[in-house]
């Protein structure tokens, strides 16, 4: 039992803790990658704490819903840290959600900071709020369909399941259901975290910005949670991808030398995702906005495919 | 060929034989002036309109009231493919405020008319929109700066009066307010839009944040002080306003600046062309999200730079360009080699740059048919420059009216049809190929000599323009001397004056999140806008 805590949270800690790392691994390598210098990988950390002393300033006319927003989208984001399987399955614990509530937990934090953009009632605010909503109600079915690629597959939702399964499964990898969700899954997960193509993380232009525009009237503390809550969540999505597509390395016991190797095994797969991350977002522009549609009902396709093979490739 | 064209106008003129039209004998090589009565104006203006197709590139008014009793007013007509201009002069009687209007004849002379409204507090009659422009509202009323017998008010402060914007209004149209204050690092400006969704309707912008005087500061300098405030107009612009400045300088004073300082003015001018134009192609890419090709174009810049500061030791070329020729070292054969070496490396790298920003389909989906501005709007507008070669208008100063040696050099003029930020952007790339050329062809021919013909004698009361095609588009300077070698008068109008307006139609029926884009291909100056 000791040990079922311990794990737990250890697996915790590695996902609140480590997520700003990861950003900071992307931005430096995208900075070579365009032959600059860029900032250190533990620049975010000294962002953080900058930003946890500095001082809030509040727009007037906001209500309850601005300062309750980045304690939503934090505790949001903790609570989702304790639901994904990041170095085990074996921990039990997790039997308190599965990766349909993961999903709508998420989505939560969206809701909360679309409220708050509205609320101060600035033009920027508004905007991002209402792209943010439209890409949320575009990838909200594409990230169900995918899961439910994968889940029929497992014949669970729960995510230790779905890891066990796929680990479990010699050709994984060629089966094309598989390898559709993933991709599907992939796209939606650059837009639910605002990468590139979709949004542009590193702009400074307001008038194109959704999730910044959004958070544009944040400071001080409020924006360090907010700006870690956005951590969290890229760790958390590009977890779900490593595990869940290339189970492999993950523990499914709570043996010292198997939880050694799943510490190894994610930091190889986060490693790779977030040079291929820094890769794509090199390589490519931004989508126009009314282009970002076309994307996503892309990758409703690839889902849709995937769902299909199901019953034809079983 | 101009002497031939300067006939033709002065019959054209002789011609038009009313009362008080009178045609100036002192007039220059490539120009015609002429003095028009009040009452005489709107119909010798419709007249070289109907005639030549002649525009009012720039109006001038001047504070003469010590000399001739009232102000006077100077209207400089271009003549598309003449190289001669027609500089009317206008002189309202002592007390007269009121002048006739070309407002509904040109809209860039409304605008025009707005400013020497605000400023001298001379008012156009029948004018549609003489909203405050470049004074905002908080001014006080009775308060015109350019009147030489102004004086600073007391209180001074903004009173809260809003400016009346348009309003847009029907079902689903809001406003964004954007500004002055920016997320970026970039100079302030006020727009408002009215959209549905996403999508534009109308654009109002509100500039003048930066208006801080230039052109009442030049009236307190002497000529050769007013050299360094010409370089610091517009940043980004420093040789292409100093040349303008010392060009119509050294008209008034007679002068020619010797032939190795012209040869050197075109390779400065093309440095200065360079760099701009390879930041502002990797902007645009950064704009698009395609932030490599911003890093490498920043690198090539940064090249460009550390060049400017080898030959001349100032990255941003100052204090190169003086009235009389130009004030550097003479170059040595290393650095000339050196110029050379540079430049074509640069171009090479660029090449390379470019064609990875043109390779990338989501780049070019950005670019292809954003932000479209109709050759017919550059037309009624008077669009200058980069603008209006992207749409259709084939005009550059460097070829239709020559100065410093472009006229011994070879260089083509790029113009594209389709008006987006692609055209924009391609005109600049291929102008970027251009201005090499121009600089390894004016080093390889440098003339020996002398690089300054002093100017020694400035006659009171000598007026005269300078016109240069820098890398945005022309640059006007009307200089009018005073007692002493000081400057009585100093208008500059940069092509962003112009241009500013342009933007307002080109991002109509364009999504919100496409403007700072569309914004970054005009990349219009504040500072040389709002003077």
């Amino acid at each position: 039992m000791l040990a079922q805590i311990g794990i737990t949270i250890a697996q915790w800690l590695v996902v609140v803790l480590g997520a700003p790392v990861l950003a900071g691994v992307i931005r430096k390598t995208k900075a070579r990658l365009q032959g600059r210098r860029g900032a250190g990988i533990f620049q975010p950390y000294w962002d953080l704490r900058k930003l946890l002393v500095k001082e809030v300033v509040i727009a007037e006319n906001t209500s309850w819903v601005f300062r309750l927003t980045p304690y939503v989208a934090i505790g949001t984001m903790l609570l989702s840290a304790f639901i994904v399987p990041v170095l085990t399955t074996a921990a039990e614990l997790q039997f308190l959600g599965n990766i349909i509530l993961l999903m709508y937990v998420f989505l939560l934090s969206t809701f909360f900071l679309a409220l708050a953009g509205l609320d101060a009632g600035s033009s920027f605010g508004g905007m991002g709020s209402s792209r943010e909503m439209a890409i949320a109600a575009l990838a909200e079915p594409t990230v169900m369909i995918a899961i439910f690629a994968i889940a029929l597959r497992a014949g669970s939702t729960g995510l230790n399941e779905m890891i066990n399964r796929a680990a479990s499964d010699p050709l994984l990898l060629l089966n094309p259901g598989h390898l559709l969700a993933f991709l599907s899954f992939f796209i939606v997960a650059l837009a639910e975290t605002g990468r590139l193509p979709v949004d542009n993380p590193s702009t400074h232009l307001e008038l194109t910005m959704i999730h910044e525009a959004m958070i544009l009237e944040y400071s001080g503390r409020y924006l360090a949670l907010i700006e870690w809550a956005s951590f969290i969540k890229l760790f958390l999505f590009l977890t779900l991808l490593g595990n869940i597509f290339f189970p492999w390395g993950v523990a499914v016991t709570l043996q010292p030398g198997a939880v050694a190797i799943g510490v190894f095994a994610l930091v190889i797969k986060l490693g790779v995702l977030a040079l291929g991350l820094a890769v794509l977002e090199t390589a490519l522009a931004k989508l126009r906005l009314f282009r970002v549609p076309e994307l996503l009902s892309g990758s409703f396709m690839l889902a849709l495919l995937a769902v299909i093979s199901f019953f034809f490739l079983r | 060929m101009s002497t031939k064209d300067r006939n033709t106008v002065v019959a054209a003129i002789n011609e038009f034989c009313w009362a008080g039209v009178e045609l100036d004998v002192r007039s220059g090589e490539h120009e015609v002036r002429v003095t028009v009565p009040p009452a005489e104006l709107l119909g010798f203006t419709d007249y070289l309109q109907s005639r030549f197709d002649g525009r009012p590139e720039l109006i001038v008014a001047e504070d003469t009231r010590a000399e001739s009793g009232g102000f006077t007013l100077r209207y400089i007509f271009e003549l598309p493919g003449k190289d001669v201009f027609v500089i009317v002069s206008m002189l309202l009687q002592q007390g007269q405020d009121l002048f006739p209007s070309l407002a509904t004849r040109w809209y860039l002379a409304s605008l025009f008319e707005r400013e020497i409204h605000d400023l001298f507090g001379l008012v156009p009659s029948d004018h549609p929109d003489l909203r405050r422009l470049p004074l905002h509202q908080f001014w006080p009323a009775g308060y015109h700066p350019l009147r030489k017998d102004a004086e600073r008010p007391e209180v001074f402060e903004d009173d809260g009066r809003p400016f009346p914007f348009q309003h847009v209004q029907g079902e689903g149209t809001y406003q964004i307010t954007v500004g002055p204050v920016h997320a970026g690092i970039i100079e302030p400006g006020h727009f408002r839009f009215s959209v549905d969704g996403e999508t534009i309707v109308n654009l109002e912008s509100r500039l003048f944040f930066l208006h801080k005087g230039i052109e009442k500061l030049f009236e307190s300098m002497h000529v050769s002080r007013g050299v360094e405030l010409a370089e610091r107009v517009s940043g980004d612009s420093s040789v292409a306003h100093v040349l303008a400045y010392c060009m119509a300088v050294e008209r008034c004073a007679g002068v020619e600046a010797p032939e190795r300082a012209r040869y050197l003015r075109v390779v400065l001018q093309e440095l200065e062309r360079l760099y701009n134009h390879i930041a502002d192609i990797g902007a645009i890419c950064t704009d698009t999200g395609f932030a490599i090709a911003n890093a490498h174009a920043m690198r090539l810049r940064e090249d460009v730079l550390r060049l400017n500061d080898r030959l001349v030791g100032h990255r941003l070329l100052r204090g190169t360009v003086v009235p009389g020729g130009v004030a550097i070292e003479n170059f040595s054969n290393h650095q000339i080699a050196d110029a050379i070496n540079t430049v074509q490396k640069v171009q090479n790298d660029f090449k390379e740059v470019v064609a990875l920003a043109l390779d990338s389909t989501p780049v070019l989906d950005r670019l292809h048919t954003t932000g479209v501005l109709s050759k017919q709007i550059v037309c009624e507008l008077q669009v200058v420059g980069i603008a209006a070669r992207a749409s259709g208008v084939d005009a550059d100063a460097r070829r239709d009216h020559p100065y410093a040696a472009y006229s011994k050099l070879k260089f083509q003029v790029p113009v594209f049809q389709e008006g987006d930020v692609w055209a924009r952007m391609m005109v600049r790339v291929q102008e970027t190929q251009e201005s090499v050329h121009l600089i390894v062809q004016a080093l390889e021919a440098l003339p020996a000599g002398e690089m300054l013909q002093p100017v020694t004698t400035l006659p009171a009361g000598a007026s005269a323009f300078g016109l240069v095609e820098g890398w945005r588009g022309p640059i006007w300077h009307w200089v009018a001397i005073g007692e002493n070698g000081m400057l009585a008068r100093v208008k500059i109008k940069d092509p962003s004056f112009a241009n500013w307006p342009a933007l307002n139609y080109a991002i109509l029926q364009n999504i919100v999140p496409d403007f700072p884009l569309c914004n970054k291909s005009f990349n219009l100056s504040y500072a040389g806008n709002d003077l």
